[in-house]
């Protein structure tokens, strides 16, 4: 591991475990810790809560070109704090993590940025929001209507996006428990955004439109010390309805898995550990190991049995610390689109 | 079979210990004093590597203020959310340790100090009182001065201090300011253009070598050859040895091969006996050449400190890269100087005679063809002075030059000795004459490491000496104020100017800027107009009156470095600032510094540089008034020693710095001379055993013994001298063309040539006493050889 | 007389001792006398022949050469009577390579100080060298080379010389070719002539014959 892999691991303690350092962030060292029953208060909690040791802004999207190509596209600004509390300059505990990535059918694009707090390089303000590293942002006058760009060498985008119906609260009204020892986060969506922009390839620039799904997320103790990695899953079927699921996996070969059903007609029910079950299916040779890339996903609560296969089996993060993430198509009980993340493989 | 063909081969060195001694004892001490100076030169390119991999500057290319300014952080932040992938960097002094300040999270992989170990506390270099990492040495500086966390590191560059940015810019009191910006290889698309974002940023390609490395480059060459040229001279002994004693193995051999041993058996067995001789003799070198190195290091890091501000380690690593390539160049050199012996080998016939006084002589052969290849090496060394540039046609010359000069020796030796011959009266002496010349082919080797020795000595002494002489004067032209001051900021420097001005005699404020000047990093200096500049500065060439134009602000002076590399002239106008072009009006001598240098008058600079603020300032006083001046200002001011700096404390440093110098350059006169003297010895003893038939029928005829060897003592000093005489010429020469030549190039200044008699009768004296040790052990073991030793010769048996 | 050895002894050492080689050897030789000495290998004939050429000292007796005796000089000394009283010629190896044939043959009586020209040409002549006084030793024969050291003792006009095998070295008809000049010659300067030689057929050729045996004169 190069020193930079290292500092990363520092850094963001939840990479950290996913990559095996057990032990490291999960005790929670004077950060605020997640409780039940939170009531939140916008647009105030779309920005940072320099208290809690991680957060993010994740947002995939599953988006089409004129020719009815499938891409994917992913926006992704971390947060990890050194120590609870915010500060001005060089001297500021906080520090940010930016993954931007553009995935084709059969390419994929990713880049990583990475900035001290304190400095205006990154951060995220609530009214109006905007979050930004570097010369990447999310922002718009409010949280239904954003602008998101960003670029690396070898690729850029720069799209609108425009909610299409209302937060949704994981878990318990957005406490969102992590595993048996009661590890959790605080955890809402906006599942719905309608996108249109453009793509820049190598090749040149490509319009789109399609629909995009932003997680919100904050927590100091996010996993437990015996899980090794997690396999997130955001489907959204032609039906309308959606679905979150998340299995977090245990060294001892066991999971806990954790779901969010959104129905088209604006019902959310959450599902705890066991109603939500995703099973590997095939796995393909990805960057030297192997990664399960067609899965059977089961919600039978829903009637769900689904079949989720990659769309690029190559949608390897080749970041510091790399993970896969990628866009997915479905088929089976239900059909669709979606993106599936998962870590903990290399 | 194998075990008895070893047997017989290798009691051939039980037979002859000498010949294992000249062999084993010529290549360690090539090998050592090779890698010996290899040792300090890896030691110091290490050095330089940290410093440029903490920079960044080879590597990357960079973004770098304006003259004289700092970059604000508010741009570097603009860059950033416009797509411009940079990494910060603050620089300052602190105790005269550098100070370096960098983000670990923008800057590019390879830069970036810290060996981060699991243990490595990421918070603690990041924030809080953060952690400064450097060497021992360097902490020392610190240590109780700065508050932060200091740990030790040590692949850090010598003298240097790394930190996190935010400490760097609290313990600098920079705060919010940035000295450059990295750049990284790969930037985003849809950058904004810098002229947009930051004009006041110019942006630099990546260096591809250091300047300190460019710069200390000639040092290094300079030592390099010294070691290249004794490794040579101890490749001529090895070659010599391995020559003798595998002609004195041929009926050895022949036995051998009459007995069924196959050729090629034996060949590869005597290539493993050579393999395994030059490997105890690599091992043995490295061992001495690590003590050379470490003796010399500390030396040559002050030296390269004081000449050009380089931060070499004083501490020698014994690293695998060195040792290993001295290992190579042992065994290399003995595969060059016995591929000859063993492709004769190869190639002799079975029943050919040993025949040793035969291959002695065999070096005389093909004089002529030596003469030719002598006269071309020269003229081309010539031709290359004449018409070549660049540092390495330079090299070329002075190698040309001494390796066309080394194999003419022996040509002009015996011309001198014929002379002798043809002068010589007594039967004694014409005898003496003759007998000389008809040595001189088994000595000629070991005269050409003593000419090339004494040649390279008389050469850099010269270069040194006449450096030291120029460099002397110059600081007394320069130095003229008779005290120095530095402000810590604009404040102080005000404080200091209305504090001092009743005091003094006059306040000349020193500024200066960074800048580009015909393409070449320079700094311009404003100079307030004072007689203590036109009556001290002299110029190289200059225009009629040129204090007068300068004076009126319509031309500029330079140094002589930007007016040769830039190949500028008197009258040629360059550009000091934006839409600021000045004529040249003068030319002058600037021996310290390593860039151009252009002086304009302090209010034109002002003008053209109106954020450049003073901090330095020099004081015209009577001398006797300096220590209370310098007192008073330490009590009012609380100025450090290093905020305040006396003339004569600079020259003081100064010529301690050549002190140094001249250690390093004296140490290796006195190992290039051993090295010539050892080949002088074994080539001596090596003839002596051929020797007692040509001496018998003289001793016979009513020679005594102790006349006899009285004689070859004689015989040695009158070489020796012979050669030294025309070592001396040669060496000149080679002064000529390192001072003339190759300090043109690598400097960009040339240095007059003076000639320093004493120190030539000095080391003449020392090269006669190394030849006189030499030869007088063959020669007092000649002369107790005993009655029955000699009538062997002519005995029946033989 | 020009030679008397009384009582010579020397010996040797060696691993097991001294090796006595001479036990008390008596010789007399005049001017204008020739003398073969004679013996088995290692009979001690050339160590006689060595003592009385100066060239090493006896452990007891004496030798008189022309009156001194070689048993009390000095190292000195011994090298003075070298270059003027007596003149060796060896098997082999007699010549100084650095030296051409013709500087070789004036040497010696250089170093005595009895330099002849004309004398020299003559023994050029007479030894039929003159084709070569040019050459130096490595290009001559071995008969060439030991005429050069024949004619190079005789040119300095020793009262004595001595020869140790002068022909062991040269093939038979060589071998009589060049003592037959050695013997005229040496008649005509007049000067003693002591030949060591284990060769009954050019012994006999001498005026008188020495035989030893075992160190001792039988």
């Amino acid at each position: 591991m190069n020193a930079r892999a290292l500092l990363f691991c520092l850094l963001f303690p939840f990479a950290a475990i996913a990559q095996g350092f057990a032990g490291l962030g999960s005790a929670a060292d004077g950060f605020a810790v997640p409780a039940p029953a939170p009531v939140f208060d916008f647009p105030t909690d779309h920005a940072l809560h320099p208290d809690f040791r991680i957060e993010w802004w994740y947002l995939t999207a599953n988006i089409t070109g004129p020719d009815g190509t499938d891409y994917g596209l992913q926006w992704t600004l971390f947060r990890s704090a050194l120590a609870p509390e915010a500060a001005n300059g060089w001297q500021s505990p906080q520090l940010w993590m930016g993954h931007a990535a553009l995935t084709t059918p059969d390419q994929h694009f990713v880049t990583e940025r990475l900035a001290r707090g304190g400095i205006g390089q990154a951060g995220v303000s609530a009214d109006p929001f905007a979050a930004w590293i570097d010369d990447w942002t999310l922002a718009g006058p409010g949280f239904d209507q954003l602008r998101m760009t960003a670029s690396g060498p070898d690729f850029a985008y720069d799209v609108a996006l425009t909610a299409e119906g209302p937060l949704v609260f994981h878990g318990a009204d957005g406490y969102s428990v992590k595993s048996g020892d009661g590890q959790a986060s605080y955890y809402y969506s906006q599942p719905r955004y309608a996108l249109s922009g453009v793509i820049t390839l190598p090749d040149g620039t490509v319009p789109v439109t399609g629909s995009a799904w932003l997680d919100r997320e904050w927590s100091s103790q996010p996993l437990s010390d015996n899980q090794t990695g997690w396999d997130w899953f955001s489907l959204s079927f032609e039906s309308g309805d959606k679905l979150m699921g998340f299995l977090l996996r245990q060294s001892d070969g066991t999971s806990f898995s954790s779901a969010t059903w959104i129905g088209h007609d604006g019902t959310v029910a959450a599902y705890s550990d066991g109603a939500f079950a995703a099973r590997p299916v095939e796995q393909s040779q990805v960057a030297g190991g192997d990664i399960p890339t067609t899965w059977q996903v089961t919600l039978p609560d829903r009637g769900v049995d689904v079949t989720v296969s990659a769309i690029n089996r190559n949608a390897w993060m080749n970041v510091t610390i790399p993970y896969w993430e990628g866009p997915v198509r479905i088929t089976g009980s239900h059909d669709g689109r979606g993106y599936l993340e998962m870590t903990g493989y290399e | 079979m194998i075990r008895a063909g070893l047997q017989a081969l290798l009691s051939h060195w039980w037979r002859n210990p000498l010949q294992l001694v000249t062999l084993l004892g010529g290549l360690a001490l090539a090998t050592a004093l090779w890698s010996g100076v290899q040792g300090v030169n890896a030691e110091a390119r290490q050095s330089y590597d940290a410093a440029a991999a903490t920079l960044g500057e080879v590597q990357f290319a960079q973004l770098l203020p304006a003259s004289g300014d700092q970059i604000s952080e508010a741009t570097y932040i603009a860059l950033r959310r416009t797509g411009w992938l940079v990494s910060p960097v603050i620089e300052g002094r602190r105790e005269n340790v550098r100070i370096v300040g960098i983000d670990p999270l923008t800057a590019p992989g390879t830069i970036g100090p810290i060996t981060l170990t699991p243990g490595t506390d990421v918070a603690a270099f990041l924030t809080g009182r953060g952690q400064v990492f450097g060497t021992t040495q360097t902490l020392a500086a610190l240590r109780g001065l700065i508050d932060a966390d200091l740990v030790e590191a040590s692949d850090i560059a010598p003298n240097v201090a790394i930190t996190d940015i935010g400490v760097a810019q609290r313990i600098l009191g920079l705060e919010g300011q940035l000295s450059r910006l990295i750049v990284a290889p790969q930037q985003p698309l849809g950058q904004a253009s810098l002229a947009d974002i930051a004009p006041q940023l110019t942006l630099r390609q990546p260096q591809g070598g250091t300047d300190v490395a460019r710069l200390t480059d000639s040092f290094h060459l300079n030592l390099t050859a010294f070691g290249l040229l004794a490794f040579a001279v101890g490749i001529f002994i090895v070659n010599g040895a391995i020559g003798l004693a595998f002609e004195q193995r041929r009926s050895v051999v022949r036995t051998l091969r009459a007995l069924g041993f196959p050729l090629h058996v034996l060949i590869a067995l005597m290539a493993v006996e050579l393999l395994v001789l030059a490997l105890v003799a690599g091992g043995l070198g490295i061992f001495l050449g690590y003590l050379i190195a470490a003796a010399l290091l500390p030396d040559v890091a002050a030296t390269l400190r004081g000449l050009y501000g380089a931060e070499v380690s004083g501490d020698l690593q014994l690293r695998p890269s060195w040792w290993l390539s001295g290992m190579a160049i042992a065994v290399g050199g003995t595969g060059m100087a016995a591929a000859s012996s063993l492709w004769r080998l190869a190639r002799m016939p079975l029943l050919a005679a040993a025949r040793p006084r035969a291959w002695a002589m065999a070096a005389g052969k093909g004089a002529g063809w030596k003469g030719l290849i002598s006269v071309a090496l020269l003229l081309a060394s010539l031709l290359v002075i004449v018409l070549g540039k660049g540092l390495l046609l330079g090299f070329f010359a002075l190698g040309a030059l001494l390796i066309g000069a080394a194999l003419g020796l022996p040509l002009v030796l015996d011309r001198v000795l014929a002379l002798g011959q043809s002068m010589g009266k007594s039967v004694t002496a014409s005898w003496f004459w003759a007998d000389t010349r008809q040595q001189l082919p088994g000595l000629s080797l070991a005269l050409m490491a003593l000419l090339l020795a004494m040649a390279a000595n008389v050469g850099v002494s010269t270069m040194v000496s006449s450096f030291r002489l120029t460099f002397v004067g110059f600081l007394d032209q320069r130095l003229s104020s008779e005290l120095y001051v530095y402000a810590d900021d604009p404040a102080q420097a005000e404080q200091l100017v209305a504090y001092l001005a009743p005091r003094v005699d006059a306040i000349l404020p020193i500024q200066s800027v960074q800048a580009d000047l015909a393409g070449l990093p320079s700094e311009i200096y404003g100079y307030r107009q004072h007689a203590t500049y036109s009556d001290n500065w002299q110029f190289l060439t200059s225009v009629d009156d040129a204090w007068g134009v300068l004076g009126r602000g319509e031309g500029v002076i330079i140094n002589e470095q930007l007016y040769r590399r830039a190949n500028l002239n008197l009258g040629d106008e360059i550009l000091i600032a934006p839409a600021v072009y000045l004529p040249i009006v003068g030319i002058y001598g600037d021996y310290g510094n390593p860039i151009g240098q252009a002086v304009v008058t302090e209010a034109l600079f002002v003008q053209v540089f109106p954020t450049s603020v003073p901090l330095r300032f020099g004081l015209r006083l009577p001398s006797q008034d300096v220590p209370a001046l310098s007192a008073s200002l330490r009590d009012e001011f609380g100025l450090s020693a290093g905020n305040l700096i006396n003339q004569a404390g600079i020259k003081a440093f100064s010529l301690n710095v050549f002190e140094r110098t001249f250690t390093v350059t004296t140490a290796l006169n006195f190992l290039t001379l051993a090295v010539a003297a050892f080949a002088i010895l074994m080539s001596l003893l090596t003839l002596a055993g051929m020797r007692l038939p040509q001496l018998a029928p003289v001793w016979a005829l009513g020679l005594t013994r102790a006349q006899i060897g009285r004689l070859e003592l004689v015989r040695a000093i009158i070489l020796a001298v012979v050669t030294t005489l025309l070592a001396l010429p040669l060496g000149l020469a080679l002064a000529w063309v390192l001072l003339a030549v190759v300090n043109v190039e690598a400097f960009g200044w040339r240095l007059p040539l003076y000639l320093f008699p004493l120190d030539y009768l000095r080391l003449g004296a020392f090269a006669l006493i190394a030849a006189a040790l030499a030869a007088l052990w063959p020669a007092i073991r000649l002369a107790r050889t005993p009655a029955t030793d000699l009538l062997k010769v002519f005995a029946n048996e033989r | 007389m020009l030679l008397v050895a009384r009582n010579v002894e020397k010996s040797f050492p060696s691993a097991d001792g001294p090796v006595a080689v001479l036990r008390g050897i008596g010789l007399d030789l005049c001017a204008h006398e020739t003398l073969a000495l004679t013996g088995e290998s290692g009979s001690g004939k050339s160590t006689l022949l060595h003592l009385i050429g100066g060239l090493d000292a006896p452990d007891a007796g004496s030798i008189l050469v022309d009156g001194h005796d070689i048993a009390n000089m000095g190292d000195k000394a011994r090298a003075k009577m070298r270059r003027e009283t007596v003149g060796v010629i060896f098997q082999q190896f007699n010549l100084i390579p650095s030296l051409n044939v013709s500087d070789n043959i004036s040497f010696q009586a250089r170093l005595a100080g009895r330099h002849d020209p004309a004398w020299d040409d003559t023994l050029i002549t007479r030894m039929g060298l003159g084709a070569h006084v040019h050459k130096f030793p490595e290009q001559l024969s071995g008969g060439q080379q030991q005429r050069v050291a024949i004619a190079r003792t005789l040119a300095a006009r020793p009262a004595l010389v001595l020869a140790d095998e002068p022909t062991g070295n040269l093939d038979e008809q060589t071998a009589d070719a060049v003592l037959d000049i050695m013997l005229q010659l040496v008649a005509e300067t007049g000067a003693g002539l002591l030949m060591v030689t284990h060769s009954q057929r050019l012994a006999k050729r001498m005026g008188r014959r020495v035989h030893l045996r075992a160190g001792h004169v039988v």
